[in-house]
């Protein structure tokens, strides 16, 4: 497939992998966090860990939107669903996600709840115009690659005056949750987590730009190089980073260039700023509350907003206390540190949400890592095709 | 959740839609999010929209540099 077999190519991710084990200064250690879960899942799939050398680390961030919803919001989503009136779509990603009491959406779906999963904003708007008795509620959740989907479909339901169509917005902002790892007494305590430089995310950055990170790169003197999610994008970002460390630099580069610029998609931008506005703090899981993290519908479009229109109550609700999502979404523990990984939670039975979206940190490590843990393979990299 | 693949508009549809493919498979999508598609244009669909066009010019270059730098000279 075009714009994505050549970017597999497993003897260049391995040369550049030599590259980078010559360029990096054995005297010293380079830790990079991926904020994305898209590159956690193409370095747990391509053996990353085997393939770089051992003072060049990754650490995975909270870069999965599934990983950071608190479970509160999934429980308000399920009660919600439980109202013989409504009917709930959702992307499948939430379907598994466990709230407090251990439901999950797709639990509710099996005890009667209208839930219907959907690939796209577009399927919802076809359901609440084919079923006009129905009350259609989209559980809205991402980062900004997301976000303009859902704004559009509020246009759309705008303007064929759909009105038995709402949205329960969940959806964050990508810069806010980068300030806050790196204004973290985990991350900014010396002697704690280390982190030298970030690989920005791909498709967020496509709606965003490379612009926003350019604060982060200066006030915190952290290199970014936003990436590709193919595995010589990454690898190549792995490169781009360890030489603005050895050169002293600290500037946001651009790796991904064929679909990301440094404004972003300005159109995509405009969109959303119509449709919604930042909430003052909106809570994220393992990350907790963050000051203009979070985005709901502008007040003139209440009619449209779930969390009005039905006045539904969301709450705080604590995790399960033996579950570090919160600790590996920060880039403090790995997978295997949690005590329940492996055994009670697994991908058919999350306990956490980093087991449940298959861009999850534990996903990711349960599907590819976990053999690897015991023993490295001398035979590094031979994941890549 | 934000992963998105690359496919080819085959053919632009009233009410900024198109039809795409990958590999061989066709779809309906959505190019409300961007400007001028025309046919043989590759973009970025992501949940039935497509965010972003791919440039091609761009794409080589890249490729062109991840082999310069596999050979070991700088990027
Ligand atoms: S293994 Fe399960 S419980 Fe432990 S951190 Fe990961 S998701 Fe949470
Ligand atoms: S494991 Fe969970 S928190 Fe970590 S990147 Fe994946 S989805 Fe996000």
């Amino acid at each position: 497939m075009k714009y994505i077999d050549e970017y597999r190519n497993g003897t260049l991710v391995r040369d550049i992998a030599r590259q980078i084990a010559s360029t990096a200064d054995p005297a010293r250690s380079y830790h990079f966090m991926e904020f994305c879960g898209g590159h956690t899942h193409v370095i747990s799939r391509y053996g990353f860990e085997d393939l770089l050398p051992d003072n060049v680390r990754m650490v995975h961030g909270p870069g999965c939107p599934v990983c950071v919803l608190p479970i509160g919001r999934i429980g308000a989503a399920i009660a919600l669903a439980m109202r013989p009136e409504i009917t709930l779509c959702t992307y499948g990603d939430l379907m598994r996600v466990r709230d407090r009491n251990g439901w999950s959406l797709l639990k509710a779906k099996a005890a009667g709840a209208d839930i219907r999963m959907v690939y796209s904003t577009l399927d919802a708007l076809r359901i609440a115009e084919a079923e006009p008795q129905r009350e259609v509620v989209f559980f809205a959740i991402g980062f900004e690659t997301t976000t303009p989907p859902t704004a559009l479909a509020l246009k759309t339901a705008i303007a064929r005056n759909l009105g038995n169509f709402s949205i329960f917005c969940n959806h964050v902002v990508t810069p806010a949750a980068i300030h806050n790892i790196l204004e973290s007494p985990d991350v900014s305590k010396p002697g704690t987590i280390k982190i030298d430089g970030f690989i920005g995310p791909a498709h967020v950055s496509a709606v965003i730009g490379t612009k926003p990170y350019e604060f982060f790169a200066e006030k915190f003197r952290k290199p970014v190089v936003v990436a590709g999610f193919e595995p010589l994008d990454v690898i190549q970002a792995v490169l781009m980073l360890v030489r603005q460390i050895n050169d002293g630099r600290h500037v946001v580069e651009n790796q991904y260039i064929r679909a990301v610029t440094r404004l972003g998609n300005v159109k995509a931008q405009a969109e959303v700023a119509n449709f919604f506005e930042l909430r003052e703090s909106f809570e994220w899981r393992g990350l907790g509350e963050l000051p203009l993290s979070g985005l709901r519908l502008r007040p003139q479009y209440a009619a449209y907003d779930a969390e009005k229109r039905f006045s539904m109550m969301t709450f705080t609700a604590e995790d399960n206390p033996a579950c570090e999502c919160g600790a590996i979404l920060r880039g403090v523990k790995k997978p295997a540190d949690c005590k329940l990984f492996g055994t009670v939670c697994t991908p058919d039975t999350p306990m956490g949400s980093c087991m449940v979206s298959s861009e999850g940190a534990c996903a990711a490590h349960w599907t590819y890592g976990r053999f690897r843990t015991k023993a490295r393979q001398p035979d590094a990299g031979r994941a890549v095709a | 959740m934000c992963l998105a693949i690359p496919v080819e508009v085959r053919e632009v549809l009233p009410d900024e839609m198109a039809r795409v493919t990958l590999d061989g498979v066709s779809k309906i999508i959505s190019t409300a999010l961007i400007d001028d598609v025309r046919p043989g244009d590759y973009v970025i669909l992501h949940v039935g929209y497509a965010l972003t066009k791919i440039n091609p010019e761009e794409a080589e270059r890249t490729l062109a540099l991840i082999q310069e730098a596999a050979m070991g000279h700088a990027t």
